[in-house]
């Protein structure tokens, strides 16, 4: 088997040695974060096969895909429109990096202070680490903040790149605006394809993506049961993997996963004790296998019960309006959807605070852990505005400002160990 | 009896708390080794329980020792601290080796917000210390020596690394050494003050830590804040008092 998977990673041109080292750290990592974990559902089996096979199976799929004439389309952030790509038969895949590697690499081509999240998908580019950008036949990118902006400009030496202009405010102009974008993504997928989005293809692909984002609101719901059925890191693992596999296995998979917890909070059962403190994370995108501060918060004594972030339900929050029928009417409807998106690159951008507080409330929080990776100007500014409007509801707040080294650990520990102490 | 240790980057301390009286206490440097100094710390005395704080509070649940053992964390040992020696006091400042911290407190000695330094030791006491020994001054008179100044120089880096280069450089300039001592107290007293600016600062506050002694950082807080500090008799003890008095009355509650 592995036999196999060398030959491919070779024919991707990766760098074996170096890649050997990242799966072995990897594998020794989530064996300590997750397989240590005592009474995880059944379900989960599937996501720890899906994560041991990320570089695997997943990417042995992705080139069957390819050989049988579909393309493979990467993407950074939750603007690019999945609906599109699927309609066009290409493939989506995330290619957001969470891992300190190749940083170094990296600071050639980007600034120093640059958050890790864009070093670290440089750098796995330029160290070549990652099966899934290799496997890419056209790279998305987007204008969100000034880091990514400039740094897709570097990174189109490396990659087939092509940027959307995602608008920064929400008026009519800026709405048309982003129309005329997802036209003309969807021009560039059929020239690049030779694939037409039809009214028919489209519709499907709106049902496709739409049922994972119900599976994953589902699967929301259920994990903020009393007392907390499961780990706050097994959800955002599942969030994580949304990204790279096949969506209507995916969806199905989850689905049984959430009938399980059913059974379980029908039985009462807890991953944790009843009274365990609740905590909310909110902030910066996730990206596999930045499980640092879900694991430092469950360590000390917490459970996270949500995520409000784009490797979470910023990501599948808003459904696309299934109702339209013709083709103008469905790409309306994904328009209007993705400019619910409350990503702190917007100005003003009032519902993300609107819809924390609600969240917070929703969930019975006990409290909310911004994340903000260092260097990240968007996030880092809105934490003023969150903890005010926190502070309003009686929601405590503990702001973090971290990155993907493990220098800070003991740091970080004290501090959400004395958040919790706080809110307690 | 009750018995609080606070294991710090420089050094450890114990408590010994019976009804809410301090019978002991005392100081040991941490050393490469803090378990043998802690047990060096307990000697012979036979605590009903031992609450451990500090960066290295984990090291005591992890060890065997023969007393039941219970952790909090420095921010709330150096709540409950203060609000044992201070009853009234509504913020805490705390610069001890290694990190700066700044607590709001609730009426009871409860932490309402807290901040802590990231993770380089710019504006702690290790800031102080490496600087001291460029000025070849012992640490104990670092601050004192500073006082001698006449006119405070601007630093302006808050990094180690750079605020020695740039003491460096004034010097090599011919400036006075005591004005640039000077400068670096004030740089930290800045950083510190912006930090308790950003918990809400509300009077009277304790000041507490190792560099609590550092008369150069008292009297510059004091002239930027405009009032003055509780600085306690023992102002590296706080935690380890906190810790004592935590267990206290987690023992009384469970009696109840
Ligand atoms: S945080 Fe903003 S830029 Fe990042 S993935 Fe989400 S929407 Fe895109
Ligand atoms: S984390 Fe912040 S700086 Fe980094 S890519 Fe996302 S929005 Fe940009």
């Amino acid at each position: 088997m592995s036999e196999s998977y060398r030959e491919m990673w070779e024919k991707l041109n990766l760098d074996l040695k170096a890649h050997d080292g990242l799966l072995e750290v990897l594998g020794k990592f989530y064996g300590d974060i997750y397989m240590s974990q005592q009474g995880r559902l059944q379900g989960m089996e599937y996501l720890d096969f899906v994560l041991s096979e990320v570089h695997g199976l997943r990417i042995q799929e992705l080139q069957q895909a390819k050989a049988s004439g579909k393309k493979i389309v990467g993407t950074f952030c939750v603007f690019v429109p999945e609906e599109l790509t699927l309609a066009a038969d290409a493939v989506q895949v995330g290619l957001c990096a969470g891992a300190e590697a190749g940083m170094e690499e990296a600071e050639k081509i980007v600034p120093r202070n640059t958050c890790a999240l864009i070093k670290s998908f440089i750098g796995f580019k330029l160290a070549r680490l990652c099966p899934f950008t290799e496997s890419c036949d056209m790279v998305v990118g987007e204008t969100t903040c000034d880091g990514k902006k400039k740094a897709y400009e570097s990174f189109a030496d490396y990659v087939p790149m092509y940027v959307m202009e995602v608008p920064q405010r929400k008026n009519d102009r800026d709405r048309e605006l982003w129309k005329a974008e997802v036209l003309r993504y969807k021009e560039e997928l059929e020239k690049r394809t030779g694939n037409t989005i039809t009214a028919e293809k489209l519709k499907n692909a709106i049902g496709i993506c739409n049922d994972r984002r119900r599976a994953l609101q589902r699967l929301n719901r259920l994990r903020a049961a009393f007392p907390v059925p499961i780990s706050g890191r097994d959800v955002l693992l599942i969030n994580q993997i949304s990204f790279y596999d096949d969506p209507v296995r995916f969806t199905g998979s989850i689905s049984t996963l959430c009938d399980q917890l059913e059974e379980r909070i029908k039985k009462k059962e807890g991953i944790v004790p009843e009274n365990t403190p609740r905590f909310m994370l909110s902030g910066c995108p996730m990206a596999v296998p930045n499980w640092k501060l879900p694991y430092i918060i469950e360590s000390a004594g917490a459970v996270v019960v949500g995520e409000e972030s784009c490797i979470g339900t910023r990501n599948t929050r808003d459904l696309v309006d299934e109702s339209p029928e013709t083709l103008e009417g469905m790409i309306d409807a994904v328009c209007e959807r993705y400019m619910k998106i409350d990503c702190a690159c917007f100005t003003p951008n009032k519902e993300r605070l609107d819809n924390i507080t609600e969240m917070a409330k929703e969930l019975k929080a006990d409290g909310v852990i911004h994340y903000a990776l260092m260097f990240c100007q968007p996030y880092g500014h809105e934490v003023f505005k969150v903890e005010k409007a926190l502070k309003a509801e009686g929601i405590p707040m503990l702001s973090l400002e971290t990155d993907y080294s493990m220098e800070d650990m003991e740091q970080l520990k004290t501090r959400v160990e004395a958040f919790r102490e706080m809110t307690g | 009896m009750i018995a609080g240790i606070d294991i710090g980057s420089r050094s450890a301390e114990i408590v010994l708390l019976e009804k809410q009286k301090i019978v002991h206490q005392d100081r040991l440097p941490t050393t490469f080794e803090p378990l043998s100094q802690v047990r060096r710390l307990l000697g012979n005395v036979q605590p009903l329980k031992i609450v451990g704080t500090g960066y290295g509070r984990n090291l005591l649940t992890e060890a065997d020792i023969a007393f039941p053992v219970e952790t909090i964390t420095e921010i709330k040992a150096y709540a409950i601290g203060a609000a044992f020696v201070y009853p009234r006091a509504c913020t805490v400042l705390d610069i001890g080796g290694q990190d700066t911290k700044a607590i709001a407190l609730m009426p009871g000695g409860k932490v309402a917000k807290f901040e802590m330094n990231d993770r380089c030791a710019a504006g702690t006491g290790k800031f102080l210390e490496h600087l001291a020994a460029v000025f070849q001054i012992p640490v104990p008179e670092f601050g004192s020596y500073a006082l001698e100044g006449d006119r405070e120089l601007s630093i302006n880096s808050m990094c180690t690394v750079f605020a020695e280069t740039e003491a460096v450089s004034l010097m090599a300039g011919g400036q006075n050494p005591r004005n640039i001592a000077l400068g670096l107290h004030a740089s930290v007293v800045k950083r510190t003050v912006n930090m308790l600016r950003r918990v809400g600062l509300k009077f009277p506050l304790v000041f507490a830590g190792g560099v609590a002694r550092n008369p150069c950082i008292i009297h510059l807080l004091e002239k930027a804040l405009g009032a003055p500090l509780l600085i306690p008799e023992e102002p590296d003890m706080l935690g380890a008092l906190g810790a004592a008095s935590f267990g206290e009355s987690s023992a009384a509650e469970r009696d109840k």
